[in-house]
């Protein structure tokens, strides 16, 4: 019984490890290997280099500026989103009628894909000609059209990017916490009340807040993360057929263009990515302790 | 008998297991030893713009018979795609290719196609077929010549009182008489001209990107003072940003966006036929006294990969499509949109090539046009167009941004000067 238990395992869950395995494992270990070669248009190199990739990458003033690029755009994206989400939620969870409508409007962004959105947002709403969205108001004040993606003084273009990433992604952040909303206690507000408190700004900063730690503990790790892999509606806002302006340029495009593109310097791509790996994996690791991920009060 | 859902759900299970097997295995583009009329070539294009190209190169793949070769027609970052198939089994047996790449000859992923050219390659446009060749050998063939010039509408110039500029601080100055709040003087990408001009102006203060010798050619004062009047033209507002086509697309232009625009002669009939007499054309302008009118004229080639299991087939092939069919060549060039035959002798009997803005285009190409050396690499183009950018939008200290860039691409040159070192040793051991 047991062992026919372990072959029904086996034949539900084998192709999707050996799929796990094949096209994620394997890359993975096989692109550490490849940062210690040097690997010029080939994925199989027989030039072992050590370690020269990861300071040619760490030396290499593009990657670092694009890690300073990840940090601004994280240091926009991450608060802008976690208190429109939270908004959106607490309007969301307050209202009295068409509820689901709501809930759906505020949802549907999240199932549109980046490029599309990236493409819109680019070719409709904030290109640099008169007739653009934005633009057109803007003239109505009598206001000049501004170059949105490509003026750099002022930067611009982050308006463009953080708008349509807080577009997207605002939404399914919302449903988090309305999920985390509906198992606050009602007896915890009846209670307040009881004692005085006003409804407002006092009983979201004692009572919602600290009941929605865990929720927004989680949404801030996700937040992080997500922006670090930032590349979509980066890559489709600024790139053209010619290459990508080396502002606004997040550490993945950046690997893109080192091992993917017309360079194919795979050995160097690896190493950046191996780094960037890292970067993640120890700012994830830190904002979780500092955040108290996972200790209960309990805990202390 | 009654099949017991276990029962069924393992064989499906099997079935899907071996379904995608199989379809691991199948649908490579490239195929086997196919049937019918010998063996099967995969040939891939990138997507070019103007209707009924894919139609033609289809046709001429028809019409050879010693092979079935189907035509893939790979829109997105063909360059891109290319290079990481080359990188596979999975990848085409022919293909177009900007380059190919130094590192691509170096790393052996294409096929030396000197012998193809046997008796005819004086008859190849020098300025296309040096960057395809590398240790005197031929990696490409080239198909068709594109080049780039500055397009301006006749009549916005006169109305302005602006005569057609023949030197960079003209440009400028046009640039900046021709904006207003309708119109901008200049479009040169949305970019402000970083990428597609890349090493054009350098050309045109009378230095170029890789010396003969393999040393960088820009490491000169005049380069930064010519970068710099890239900056100007940002600075005064006189560049078109944000048009909703990029350069390559003559729409800004046509829409009366921009007073003159730099664009391909792909743009031409589409220009000439929206626009009519009131086109003209320039080569970018000189600047300096060592300077010159400058135009960038680069080739698509046909390459075979080396991964190709039928090499010797498909370098037959390259040889009947581009070199023995000129009436092939002649057809992609001029029926469709607007390239320059790669031979000089169809490029001089063209009739369409021969009057107008297109004579001007093919002798601005002839007397004025550079091509992208070899040695220029992918990563010292990266680092050049990225102190560009800074340059011109962000107004960065041109000498110490040209600093850096020399630097780098020297770093660059090395390499590839030592690998070239290895493969021949490799070569003579």
């Amino acid at each position: 019984m047991r062992r026919r238990r372990a072959l029904w395992f086996w034949v539900f869950v084998g192709p999707f490890a050996l799929g796990l395995a094949l096209f994620t494992y394997v890359p993975l270990l096989w692109s550490v290997g490849l940062s210690f070669f040097d690997a010029h248009n080939t994925v199989t190199p027989t030039h072992f280099v050590g370690l020269d990739n990861y300071t040619a990458m760490l030396g290499d003033d593009a990657f670092v500026d694009s890690l300073k690029t990840f940090l601004v755009f994280t240091a926009f994206i991450v608060p802008t989103t976690y208190v429109v989400s939270l908004s959106l939620a607490l309007m969301a969870n307050r209202v009295r009628w068409a509820r689901a409508f709501f809930r759906s409007v505020f949802f549907l962004p999240a199932a549109c894909s980046y490029v599309v959105a990236a493409l819109i947002w680019k070719m409709s709403l904030f290109n640099g000609v008169r007739f653009g969205l934005a633009n057109t108001v803007l003239g109505w004040f009598g206001t000049d059209p501004l170059p949105w993606l490509a003026s750099t003084d002022p930067p611009w273009y982050w308006l463009v990017i953080v708008t349509v990433r807080l577009w997207l992604q605002a939404g399914f952040y919302m449903i988090l916490f309305l999920a985390g909303l509906q198992r606050i206690d009602p007896a915890l507000y009846e209670a307040a009340a009881v004692d005085g408190a006003r409804p407002g700004w006092t009983v979201l900063r004692h009572i919602t807040l600290p009941q929605l730690r865990a929720t927004s503990v989680a949404v801030l790790l996700l937040l992080v993360i997500n922006a670090f892999q930032a590349f979509d509606e980066f890559y489709n806002l600024l790139s053209d057929s010619r290459g990508y302006p080396p502002y606004a340029r997040p550490p993945l495009v950046y690997l893109y263009y080192t091992a993917l593109g017309q360079g194919q310097n795979l050995g160097l791509g690896s190493a950046g990515a191996v780094i960037l790996a890292l970067v993640i994996a120890v700012v994830t690791l830190g904002q979780a302790r500092w955040l108290k991920l996972g200790r209960t009060d309990a805990d202390g | 008998m009654t099949m017991r859902r276990r029962t069924l759900l393992a064989g499906g299970t099997a079935g899907v297991a071996s379904g995608l097997i199989a379809a691991c295995g199948s649908n490579t583009g490239r195929g086997g030893d196919g049937g019918g009329s010998g063996v099967a070539l995969s040939q891939w294009y990138h997507q070019y713009g103007e209707p009924g190209t894919e139609q033609a190169v289809q046709r001429y793949a028809g019409a050879y018979k010693k092979a079935d070769v189907s035509v893939q027609w790979r829109p997105g970052n063909y360059d891109q795609q290319t290079a990481a198939a080359l990188l596979t089994d999975s990848g085409p047996d022919v293909f177009e290719v900007n380059g190919p790449t130094l590192d691509q000859i170096q790393g052996g992923q294409v096929v030396d196609l000197t012998e193809l050219l046997d008796g005819v390659k004086d008859d190849f446009n020098p300025a296309v077929l040096t960057p395809k060749t590398y240790d005197g050998k031929v990696w490409a063939v080239p198909q068709t010549i594109d080049m780039q010039m500055l397009y301006y509408r006749k009549s916005l110039l006169k109305d302005a009182g602006v005569e057609p500029p023949t030197t960079l601080d003209a440009l400028v100055d046009a640039a900046r008489k021709l904006t207003s709040s309708k119109v901008k003087g200049l479009f040169l990408g949305n970019d402000g001209g970083a990428g597609v001009l890349g090493g054009t102006p350098l050309y045109a203060a009378g230095l170029q990107l890789v010396t003969a010798d393999g040393t960088v050619g820009f490491d000169d004062p005049a380069a930064a003072r010519t970068l710099g009047k890239l900056h100007q033209l940002y600075a005064d507002k006189s560049l078109l940003l944000g048009a909703p086509a990029d350069w390559s697309d003559p729409s800004a232009l046509l829409q009366g966006l921009t007073a003159m625009q730099w664009s391909g002669l792909w743009a031409l009939p589409q220009i000439q036929k929206e626009l009519g007499d009131d086109t003209g054309v320039l080569p970018f302008p000189k600047d300096g006294a060592a300077g010159r009118p400058t135009v960038p004229v680069g080739a698509y080639g046909a390459a075979v990969s080396a991964r190709s299991k039928h090499k010797d087939a498909a370098k037959d092939y390259v040889k009947w499509l581009w070199v023995d069919h000129t009436d092939y060549q002649e057809d992609f060039a001029l029926s469709y949109g607007f390239h320059i035959p790669a031979r000089i002798s169809l490029a001089k009997k063209a009739t369409k090539l021969r009057t107008g803005p297109a004579a001007d285009a093919v002798r601005f190409a002839t007397e004025h046009g550079y091509a992208q050396p070899l040695l220029w690499t992918p990563a010292a183009q990266t680092a050049y167009q990225d102190a560009l950018s800074r340059i011109i939008k962000s107004g960065a200290h041109p000498e110490s941004e040209l600093r850096t860039v020399v630097r780098k691409v020297s770093a660059e040159l090395d390499r590839v000067k030592k690998n070239r070192g290895k493969n021949q040793a490799k070569k003579t051991s």
